[in-house]
């Protein structure tokens, strides 16, 4: 071969020169999974942004009685923009990043199995998610009625219908959602596939990380829990255009079904958006409290039982709206019997941490917050789920409390330990240990400060979604506590925000595994080269690295 | 960075699944899904009309069109057949006729819906029978339809020459989706045309 062809000196090329055309072929054709992940984790948390701006918009309009901050119209479609924002437009992504990002490095793969259906899905979730924005532009169609969606996240019928949703708000919120549900269909296809077919050698089902465990039940339950919402939306659609009745009570049809196809759709939803806090938990506490995971055929087998049993629970978010007995019984069981693998979940958590020699960093903290916050959330739960009592409670700022414990108190500070982990390996650089903690505690306490007074105010009757309420009922004080939260909780994110920042220029050099962690992705470098791994990994026990640490007594030898 | 070998010595001979298999089976249970939800609108609104035209007056029982649905099944697997084992004239027979078999499927469906929309007055507003009866078998045939494309795509290519026994993995899944599309004719003949009327 040709061994003079070269120069010896070969010019050097200034780094991190910007051009345009090189920024389009790295970030726009990009097929590769850690790019993509990224992309995903940054558009969703743009959206976290705009979307705790409008949470804060609305409980500065609670935060007095009385209060003429924003019209009523203005708050029906902040409400509704900012539960769609989250759930679609941030949860969504965030899974999928998350999984694009670590599942690779994780299992012992260079990509994902479809990469290029990877690409399509971010960018027809980006879409999905412009298109729902621009509705502030064209929601009022040629009658100028309506501009952003007001019907709140679950939409209900008849409320949709033309007679009461006109101009086309309605139909930004129904297409986006669709576009951007056919990116996460997309996305968890990648990931099942990823899974089940990209191991590294010796990377059995039984040694693969629990993390990439969790991330496979959720993909299954996206992958059959949004088609109904997309079935559902095509019927709304049709209504609304074609003369179609399915809800539409004059002719027969039935209002009922939108609210059951929704939840057919929605509750198991909300346990896709706790898994990836799962996830992360179940990576992080063991690694912080130097032991294996307690109990990881139990963990395993939990998370699988709660993408079964989270299909059939979906009208307890319907008990008020007048089942027959059975179906009431039948749903407020299932939702009870739910709670039992996710305890399983909590206790196994719990005892991984019990004896062990815990390393409190930022990370463990949100670990350690959540496992308390979950808990309450899940005791709320456990509470609506019986039928008597969500009868008194429903529609209540009791129920806003809950679900805001279980995604805020629950996903966002899983998803705050995910990236104070993870984030050394991604860009190579250590977060600052000191802000973090500033992060956690304000968060933290601003987060309770927040939503703790909304147990009560729902107790006291205050219904949600109201835009303004009378003095003198009691409800004053604590909804100042609550707005006064907010603030705290948005200098938490400041916080959060410069750290990453400072951290990205002036980070510390991470090294490969910072953390002394035990899975794969902590092999390579940080971050890792585009192939990821120079040699495809063999592995031959649930933690490869620890017995790559411990030659004299490693994992395999006990399995 | 060193190579990781993290193993116990012995390692047995490692094989995953297919990364296609996996990834055409995920579509095939999320399509599944999809067409759960409408099966299910239709059943809960059979009967529920306020006005007629009703099923029992006008649907006809569809023997034609899923004599050559069903049977399309079996000439796709017959021209896989062909494929692996290189007889290319026979494959291309077969899958030319699987074709022929859902257009005619196609045609027997535009019929049906040209009888009902101009003859029995039926349209998509006309009452719920109508809203159900023409999204659920719409759907069906939209799926139909998709399948029928990427059929005339691997026809259109192997005439012009492209050596189709190169993409046999290819062409077993799209027959999977094509048998799946006839697996979902069976529920949508049940629902509509036996439990519905």
């Amino acid at each position: 071969m040709a061994t003079a062809e070269y120069p010896l000196e070969q010019p050097r090329r200034k780094p991190r020169e910007f051009s345009i055309s090189q920024a389009f072929s790295g970030w726009v054709e990009t097929v590769d999974h850690k790019r993509l992940g990224l992309m995903y984790m940054v558009t969703a948390l743009v959206f976290l942004l705009v979307a705790g701006v409008m949470a804060t918009l609305m409980r500065i309009q609670l935060a007095v009685p009385n209060n003429h901050f924003l019209p009523p119209d203005t708050y029906n479609r902040l409400f509704t923009m900012h539960g769609t924002t989250m759930v679609f437009l941030v949860g969504m992504p965030i899974i999928a990043g998350m999984s694009n990002y670590l599942i690779p490095i994780m299992i012992g793969a260079r990509d994902m199995a479809f990469p290029r259906l990877n690409a399509f899905g971010y960018w027809v979730f980006l879409f999905g998610g412009i298109l729902l924005y621009l509705s502030y532009l064209g929601g009022g169609g040629l009658s100028g009625a309506g501009s952003a969606p007001d019907v709140g996240w679950f939409a209900y019928a008849p409320l949709t219908s033309q007679a009461f949703s006109r101009g086309h708000a309605t139909d930004y919120w129904t297409l986006g959602i669709l576009v951007a549900g056919v990116g996460s269909i997309a996305s968890s296809i990648n990931v099942i596939a990823t899974t089940l077919s990209m191991r590294c050698k010796g990377m059995t089902l039984a040694r693969m990380p629990i993390f990439v465990w969790v991330m496979l039940v959720d993909a299954w339950l996206i992958l059959i829990c949004i088609p109904p919402l997309s079935a559902a939306q095509f019927m709304l659609l049709a209504d609304r255009y074609l003369g179609a009745s399915f809800f539409n009570t004059q002719a027969g049809g039935s209002a009922v079904l939108w609210q059951h196809f929704f939840w057919i759709f929605g509750h198991p939803e909300v346990y896709v958006l706790i898994f990836p806090a799962f996830a992360t938990l179940s990576e992080v506490i063991p690694v912080f409290s130097r032991k294996p995971i307690f109990g990881r055929s139990a963990m395993v087998a939990a998370v699988v039982a709660i993408g079964f049993i989270s299909t059939g629970v979906w009208a307890h978010h319907m008990f008020t709206v007048g089942m027959t007995s059975v179906a009431n019984i039948f749903f407020a069981v299932a939702t009870l019997l739910i709670a039992v693998p996710t305890g399983i979940k909590i206790f196994n958590w719990a005892a991984t941490m019990y004896g062990g020699k815990i390393r409190f960093s930022t990370a463990m903290l949100f670990c350690v917050a959540f496992l308390f916050q979950f808990l309450v959330a899940g005791l709320t739960g456990v509470m609506l789920g019986v039928a008597p009592f969500d009868w008194q409670l429903t529609d209540s700022y009791f129920v806003v409390a809950h679900f805001h414990f279980t995604l805020v108190g629950g996903f966002v500070f899983g998803v705050f330990a995910a990236i104070y982990y993870w984030f050394p390996k991604v860009s190579g650089r250590l977060m600052s240990e000191k802000l973090g903690k500033w992060h956690f505690w304000l968060f933290c306490i601003g987060f309770n400060v927040t939503f703790v007074p909304q147990h009560f105010l729902g107790f006291m009757g205050m219904p949600r979604r109201i835009y303004t309420y009378a003095p003198g009922r009691g409800w004053d004080g604590l909804n100042m506590l609550s707005t006064i939260g907010v603030a705290i909780q948005a200098a938490a994110i400041l916080i959060f925000a410069w750290n990453v920042i400072r951290s990205l220029v002036h980070g510390a050099a991470a090294g490969d595994d910072p953390w002394d962690a035990w899975t794969l992705e902590w092999t390579t470098t940080s971050p890792p080269p585009e192939y990821n791994f120079e040699t495809l990994p063999e592995v031959g026990s649930a933690r490869p690295l620890w017995d790559l640490k411990h030659p004299d007594d490693p994992d395999w030898k006990y399995e | 960075m060193a190579s990781i070998t993290t193993t116990p010595p012995q390692i047995a001979e490692w094989k995953t699944p297919d990364r296609g298999t996996v990834g055409i089976i995920s579509l095939i249970i999320t399509e599944s899904s999809l067409f759960m939800i409408f099966v299910i609108a239709y059943l809960f609104y059979i009967g529920k009309s306020i006005n007629g035209p009703y099923p029992k007056d006008v649907l006809e029982f569809p023997w034609w069109a899923s004599i050559c649905l069903f049977s399309s099944s079996g000439t796709i697997v017959l021209a896989e057949h062909a494929l692996k084992h290189g007889k290319m004239g026979v494959f291309k027979g077969w899958w030319g006729l699987t074709i022929l078999l859902g257009l005619e499927f196609i045609h027997q469906t535009a019929a049906e819906w040209y009888h009902l929309i101009y003859v029995d007055n039926l349209r998509i507003s006309t009452n719920l029978f109508g809203t159900t009866f023409y999204m659920l078998v719409g759907l069906h045939a939209t799926h139909v339809i998709v399948g029928l494309v990427f059929l005339l795509i691997v026809f259109i290519v192997t005439m012009m020459g492209f050596p189709a026994q190169t993409q046999i993995r290819r062409i077993t899944f799209l027959s999977w989706y094509w048998h799946f599309v006839d697996a979902i004719w069976v529920v949508v003949l049940t629902t509509v045309y036996i439990i519905g009327r």
